[in-house]
C-alpha cells in the first residue's frame, strides 16, 4: 500500500481545523518560552561565561534551543495526541471507513507533526532573530534544519506511540529520552570540546545532535560539508527506517 | 455493468479467527441492491467483525467478500469511496461544530468546496441538526451526536450504508426519527446493512434479516418468513412455575415449540384458540395469567440463539 497525499492531507486538515480553533492560546507560550530561556540561561548564566566556542554564550545557545523547540512541537503531537486519537477517541477507526488507509493516516499525522514543529521552532526563531541573535539572511537556512529535526522526532515519537499500550509510558519517553537529548546534544555546551574523540563518536548516535549542528552551521555561516552530509544522511536514513517500522505498526493497530 | 446486477454485498464462507477464538465461522451473506438487511445476534456473535470484513479493515482468515461486485481484498479504496459506515460508538471531534465535523469527513472522501459545504448543509437539514449547526459537538445530547455520526457517514452519498447498532441508548422519539430517515434513504435507493439488538427495530426497518450466532448465519428471511418458518404465528404466554408445568399441561397435545423463560412458559402455534380453551377449562376460577399474542421476532431470536428450547428444533 502506498500513501495517497490527498487523503493524507485530509488527515492533516482535520488536525489543523482543531488547532485553528485554539491557535491564539496555543501559540502564545511559544513566544514566551524563548524569552525565558534566553534571558535566564543565555544572559543570566551567560554573564559568567566569557565565551563559548568562540562566541557569546547566548549566541551559542540560540540555534540549539530553536531545534529543541521544533523537537518538542513534533514530539507532543505524535505521542500523547496520536495515542489518544488511536486508543480513546478511535478517530482512526472512523477514518478507515472512508477511502483512507493506515499509511495515509500515518502520513497525515507526520505532516501535521512537521507543521507543529515548524510553528514551535519558527516562533522561537522569530524571537531569536528579533533579539539580533540570528544573522540574516544566512540563518534562515536553519528553518529547513528545523523541519528535518521535526521529521526525525515525529518518526521517533510516532513509532514509540504505535508500540505502547498505556499512556503513562510517555513520561518515560520525555524524561528518560528527550530530556537527556536536550541536555547532551550540543545545545548547552560544545560536545567536541568536552568529550574525548571516542566519546565524541559515540555521541553521534544522539538524534538531536544532528539538527542542532545543522542549525548552528546556518547561524554561523560556516559549513563543514562532510559533517553537513553526515547529519543530513543520518536524519533522512533514520527517519525513513523508523517510518517504515511505524507504517507496519499502524497497519497492525488499525487493521487486523 | 456487472456491478448493477451483482448483489451489493456477497460474502462466501467467511471466517475470522483471533488466536484460538473464531469470531466468524463460515458465514455466507448476500445483500441485494436496494434492501434494508438486518444482522441480529447476541453480543459477541460476530456481527461487528463481519461488518469490518465487509468494508475491508479486518482481513478474513478464509473466504471472500465482494462489495458492488468488487473484491474488497484488492479494491479497498474504491469500495469505501462508495459506502458509508456509522460505527457503534460515535467518533466526533468534540471541540468542533456539527458543520465542521461533517466537512472533515467529507474531506476524507476528497470532497471540495463548494460541494463540501453544500453536502454538509443538506445533511444538517436531512437529520434536523439545523438548530445545533454551529454548536461544538461536546455540548450536544446523545441523540444529536448519533444523528451527526450518521450524517457524517452519508457525506459521500453512499450506495451502501452500514449502521452498527444505530439506535442503541437513544430515547424512543429519536429512534423513531432515525428509523424514518433510514426508510427514506432506502426508498431513495440506498442499500442499508445494519446490526441491532432491538427486534422491533429489525422488524420495522428490515426487508430481510439474518440471525447470527457463534459466527454463523443460523436463519435468514423476511421477518414474517422467519416467524412462520421457525415458530408459528401465535404465542401463548402462561405464568407457570416449572414444578406446576406437568400438572397443568398433562394430557394436552402440545405444539412442538415451547420455551421456558423463568416463571413463564411460551407456547408457539398457528392457531391458539383451541389450546387456550382447554387450559382455561382445566383450571376453572383460577386466574392464572395467560396471554395470547402474535409471535414476534424476539421469540424467534430467543428460540434460535438463547434460552433453552424444548422440543421442536
Amino acid at each position: 500500500m502506498s500513501v495517497s497525499i490527498r487523503h493524507a492531507a485530509a488527515v492533516w486538515r482535520r488536525n489543523a481545523s482543531m488547532y485553528a480553533r485554539t491557535w491564539k492560546w496555543n501559540i502564545l507560550p511559544n513566544f514566551f518560552e524563548p524569552v525565558f530561556y534566553l534571558t535566564a540561561v543565555g544572559i543570566g548564566v551567560g554573564g559568567y561565561i566569557e565565551q563559548m566556542a568562540g562566541m557569546s554564550y547566548v549566541e551559542f545557545l540560540a540555534p540549539g534551543l530553536v531545534c529543541v523547540a521544533a523537537m518538542n512541537g513534533a514530539s507532543y503531537e505524535v505521542t500523547y495526541n496520536v495515542f489518544v486519537r488511536l486508543n480513546f477517541e478511535k478517530a482512526y477507526d472512523a477514518m478507515l471507513t472512508t477511502p483512507l488507509d493506515a499509511d495515509d493516516v500515518l502520513a497525515g499525522e507526520v505532516m501535521w507533526a512537521l507543521t507543529r514543529s515548524l510553528i514551535y521552532g519558527g516562533c522561537f526563531y522569530f524571537i531569536v532573530a528579533l533579539a539580533g541573535l540570528a544573522p540574516l539572511p544566512g540563518s534562515l537556512l536553519a528553518l529547513p534544519a528545523l523541519l528535518l529535526g521535526g521529521l526525525l522526532f515525529a518518526a521517533l515519537g510516532v513509532t514509540f506511540a504505535l508500540h505502547v499500550s498505556t499512556i503513562d509510558v510517555f513520561s518515560f519517553y520525555f524524561t528518560l529520552f528527550l530530556t537527556p537529548l536536550f541536555l547532551f546534544s550540543d545545545v548547552f555546551f560544545p560536545l567536541d570540546e568536552r568529550l574525548s574523540p571516542f566519546w565524541q563518536n559515540v555521541a553521534e548516535i544522539l538524534p538531536l545532535l544532528h539538527p542542532v549542528r545543522l542549525a548552528r552551521a546556518a547561524f554561523s555561516g560556516s559549513y563543514e560539508w562532510t559533517t553537513v552530509l553526515w547529519d543530513l544522511g543520518y536524519i533522512l536514513a533514520l527517519s525513513t527506517l523508523l517510518l517504515r517500522i511505524a507504517a507496519r505498526a499502524a497497519r497492525r493497530r488499525l487493521t487486523n | 455493468m456487472a456491478s448493477e446486477t451483482a448483489p451489493v454485498v456477497s460474502a462466501q464462507r467467511l471466517t475470522k479467527r483471533f488466536g484460538d477464538r473464531s469470531a466468524v465461522a463460515g458465514l455466507d451473506l448476500t445483500v441485494t441492491r436496494g434492501i434494508c438487511y438486518g444482522l441480529l445476534g447476541p453480543n459477541g456473535a460476530g456481527k461487528t467483525t463481519t461488518l469490518r470484513m465487509i468494508y475491508g479493515v479486518t482481513r478474513p482468515t478464509s473466504g471472500s467478500v465482494h462489495v458492488f461486485g468488487l473484491d474488497i481484498a484488492t479494491h479497498r479504496r474504491a469500495v469505501r469511496a462508495r459506502l458509508g459506515v456509522t460505527l457503534q460508538e460515535n467518533v466526533l471531534v468534540e471541540a468542533l461544530t456539527c458543520k465542521e465535523n461533517l466537512e472533515i469527513f467529507g474531506r476524507y472522501h476528497l470532497l471540495r468546496e463548494p460541494e463540501l459545504s453544500k453536502r454538509a448543509e443538506e445533511l444538517i437539514e436531512f437529520l434536523s441538526l439545523g438548530s445545533h449547526r454551529d454548536v461544538p459537538v461536546r455540548h450536544l445530547s446523545g441523540g444529536f451526536q448519533r444523528r451527526l455520526a450518521i450524517a457524517m457517514s452519508l457525506m459521500n452519498r453512499p450506495e451502501l450504508l452500514v449502521l452498527d447498532e444505530p439506535t442503541t441508548g437513544l430515547d424512543p422519539a429519536v429512534r423513531l426519527a432515525l428509523w424514518s430517515r433510514v426508510r427514506e434513504l432506502r426508498t431513495a435507493g440506498t442499500t442499508v446493512l445494519l446490526t441491532t439488538h432491538y427486534m422491533d427495530e429489525a422488524e420495522r426497518l428490515c426487508d430481510r434479516i439474518g440471525i447470527v450466532s457463534d459466527g454463523r448465519l443460523i436463519a435468514e428471511g423476511s421477518p414474517r418468513e422467519l416467524i412462520e418458518r421457525t415458530l408459528a404465528r401465535d404465542t401463548i404466554e402462561i405464568d407457570c412455575r416449572a414444578d406446576e408445568e406437568s400438572k397443568l399441561l398433562d394430557g394436552i397435545p402440545l405444539p412442538p415449540h415451547r420455551l421456558r423463560a423463568g416463571g413463564r412458559l411460551l407456547l408457539h402455534m398457528d392457531d391458539a384458540t383451541a389450546l387456550v380453551e382447554r387450559l382455561r377449562a382445566r383450571e376453572p376460577g383460577h386466574h392464572r395469567l395467560l396471554v395470547v399474542r402474535p409471535t414476534t421476532l424476539e421469540d424467534v431470536f430467543l428460540a434460535l440463539t438463547g434460552a433453552r428450547l424444548e422440543g421442536g428444533q
